[in-house]
């Protein structure tokens, strides 16, 4: 069995943030150095977390490409996460990864990027968006639109912070609740109202969308109608994902392995099998 | 069949043991707890001697026979998968350490086996495990090594249907192949391996008649299956008809208890479970064979993708006929017929698919 792959490589956390209530993020590093040299991903790729005695479950990767460590932001829903939420920095876990099709990092460069994303939807485009500023002349303009139902959803408030007076960013954050909490500065309403008003070069544009299934199939249906391509909008999708390995079968959604042929799918190929009930 | 040879009934014993001291693990059909099945077997005297078996939608009904040959019945009740793709299948083990924990890979070490009197609809279920599970370890720990002697069928059942899938009723793919006639077998050498394994027999050549004899019978048994599949890749055909208001039909008679999934040879879904001590000292990771009718298969922290029997049954069928093809190159059906047997509602996956496709292509 191959370690990382069928085997879970030992990994520490290095540091523990808690981002909201409920969502958090471990800062990861394997335990073996040589395993840890090796390791690569691409943005928006995924990990298999293991925690002995419970589980394992599928968590993007939100890393700085650059950092060296391996970060995952966590909201607590299934037994391993919330079982995940309760370890301190210097506990072990398991990984496997990366897995899965990431985002396509050499199709935006020369390109306008559009990111759309909601809620924790952002954790899979942080390093895509790290992928940018490393090399930030490669691609034209990056707009990055992230929405959060209520203000206290917002996770990763740091590296926001950071972004929204960043010059070569244009971060915008909406909140949909009508009574967001007295210190939210920024706009009022579904993340898809931001798209309205949003600068817009169709040919340009290549558009990264994560989050809820509804919200991305709906982000995408305002960028076709504004002229952008179905190829050019790119979309990372959530399904029951056990083996990361194409084999448990519980990830298909069509003809696709949603852990193999995705998690991220262009628009093109994957919009006719969205907002169909039980495909 | 350009070069048989004949072994007659009283001579199985010394292919067995032939196979055996190979160092070969003989599997074959045995009659047990009231169906015929692969089992571990020694000697001839095992084999279901003069039995036949009558399957039709949800029903299967072993009859003595006339006749007493070994292989008078169609497809044993379970296929070759649990022998390479094991229902249950231990993957690492785990223990804590003072400063973290240590996993121990959990792989299969087992003799080889050889299957006897594999059908064609096995073998090639088989074949379609291959390729799902080319570069999965422990499937290919129990699998490099098998020895396949095949039974080219002569009597199949009223659940069949194989010719229509293009699996059989003769096996393409084998070691040895055989067909059964009233008082042996005529036998086909089909790899290096399997004529090495032969020789010390040394079997007298089939007469023109015993081969035409066993030809005559294996396209009499093709001739006799009633039930079929639609032709072809059917996967753009199934997807134009997702919305038919038969998958709404067959889910008021299905009750989503997935014996189809685990009585199918080629269905590979399986899930994945930790199991710890009580202590927290150590943990097993294993994974279990699954189904996509079950609660779990479609179930996301947040929401459930197929809450409905009907898109279940919906999901298993054109996943098997259709979207297999595109995953796979081939169909997920061998046409062994062993769905419509098994459930427990009889439904028939040829009579409900030919409804779905019906007379008109869908959404035109």
């Amino acid at each position: 069995m191959r370690p990382l792959i069928e085997l879970p490589a030992p990994a520490r956390i290095v540091e523990r943030l808690q981002e909201t209530e409920t969502i958090f993020t471990l800062r990861l590093k394997l335990e073996d150095a040589a395993l840890a040299a090796h390791y690569r991903f691409a943005p928006g790729q995924f990990n298999m977390l293991y925690l002995p005695g419970v589980g394992e479950a599928p968590i993007s990767i939100a890393a700085d490409p650059r950092a060296g460590l391996i970060d995952h932001t966590i909201r607590m829903v299934g037994s391993v996460t919330r079982a995940l939420a309760q370890l301190p920095a210097g506990a072990v876990i398991g990984l496997r990864g990366p897995f899965g099709r990431g985002w396509p990092m050499p199709a935006a460069e020369g390109r306008d990027l559009i990111i759309i994303t909601g809620g924790l939807g952002c954790a899979p485009s942080v390093s895509a968006v790290h992928a940018v500023l490393a090399q930030r002349a490669r691609y034209g303009r990056v707009v990055l639109l992230e929405g959060v139902r209520h203000c206290r959803d917002l996770a990763l408030k740091s590296r926001f912070a950071e972004w929204l007076d960043h010059p070569d960013l244009d971060v915008q954050l909406a909140v949909c609740e009508t009574n967001p909490c007295a210190d939210w500065p920024w706009h009022t309403g579904n993340v898809l109202t931001l798209m309205d008003a949003m600068e817009l070069k169709p040919e340009r544009s290549l558009a990264f969308l994560c989050g809820p299934e509804g919200m991305m199939q709906a982000a995408a249906e305002k960028l076709v109608q504004r002229g952008v391509q179905a190829g050019d909008i790119y979309l990372s999708l959530e399904r029951n994902m056990q083996c990361a390995l194409g084999l448990c079968g519980h990830c298909q959604l069509g003809p696709h392995f949603v852990c193999r042929a995705g998690p991220v799918f262009d628009y093109a190929t994957i919009g006719p099998l969205l907002g169909k009930r039980g495909v | 069949m350009t070069h048989a040879l004949f072994l007659p009934h009283a001579r199985l014993d010394d292919l067995i043991r032939q196979v055996q001291s190979a160092g070969y693990r003989v599997i074959g059909p045995k009659l047990e707890a009231g169906v015929i099945h692969y089992a571990e077997l020694n000697v001839a005297a095992e084999l279901p001697w003069g039995w036949q078996a009558e399957q039709t939608p949800g029903r299967y009904r072993l009859h003595r026979s006339q006749q007493t040959l070994a292989f008078a019945w169609a497809a044993p009740a379970q296929g070759l998968k649990p022998w390479f793709f094991a229902p249950v299948e231990p993957l690492w083990r785990l223990r804590r350490t003072p400063d973290g924990f240590g996993l121990e890979p959990c792989l299969p070490d087992a003799k080889p086996i050889a299957v006897l009197g594999a059908r064609a609809c096995d073998l090639a279920a088989v074949a379609r495990q291959d390729r799902i599970l080319e570069h999965d370890p422990h499937y290919q720990a129990r699998r490099q090594d098998a020895l396949f002697i095949a039974l080219h069928c002569t009597h199949p059942a009223a659940s069949c249907f194989c010719t229509s899938a293009g699996t059989g009723p003769r096996a393409s793919r084998f070691d040895l192949g055989l067909t059964e006639l009233d008082t042996g077998f005529v036998l086909e050498v089909g790899s290096p391996r399997g004529g090495k394994l032969i020789e010390p027999l040394a079997l007298a050549g089939a007469t023109a008649d015993q081969i035409q004899a066993a030809q005559t019978a294996v396209a009499a048994a093709a001739a006799q299956q009633t039930r079929r599949l639609p032709a072809g890749d059917l996967a753009g055909r199934l997807a134009a008809c997702i919305d038919h208001p038969r998958w709404d039909a067959v889910a008021q008679r299905c009750l989503a208890c997935g014996n189809c999934t685990q009585a199918c040879p080629t269905c590979f879904c399986h899930a994945r479970r930790e199991t710890a001590s009580a202590d927290g000292q150590s943990a097993e990771h294993s994974r279990h064979w699954d189904s996509c009718f079950g609660e779990l298969h479609g179930h996301l922290a947040g929401f459930q993708v197929r809450p409905q029997t009907a898109q279940r049954y919906r999901q298993w069928l054109t996943h098997k006929l259709g979207n297999w093809w595109a995953q796979f190159g081939a169909s997920g059906c061998v046409g062994c017929g062993r769905c419509l047997t098994w459930c427990p509602a009889g439904i028939d996956l040829t009579e409900e698919v030919a409804a779905v496709l019906g007379e008109a292509p869908c959404g035109r």
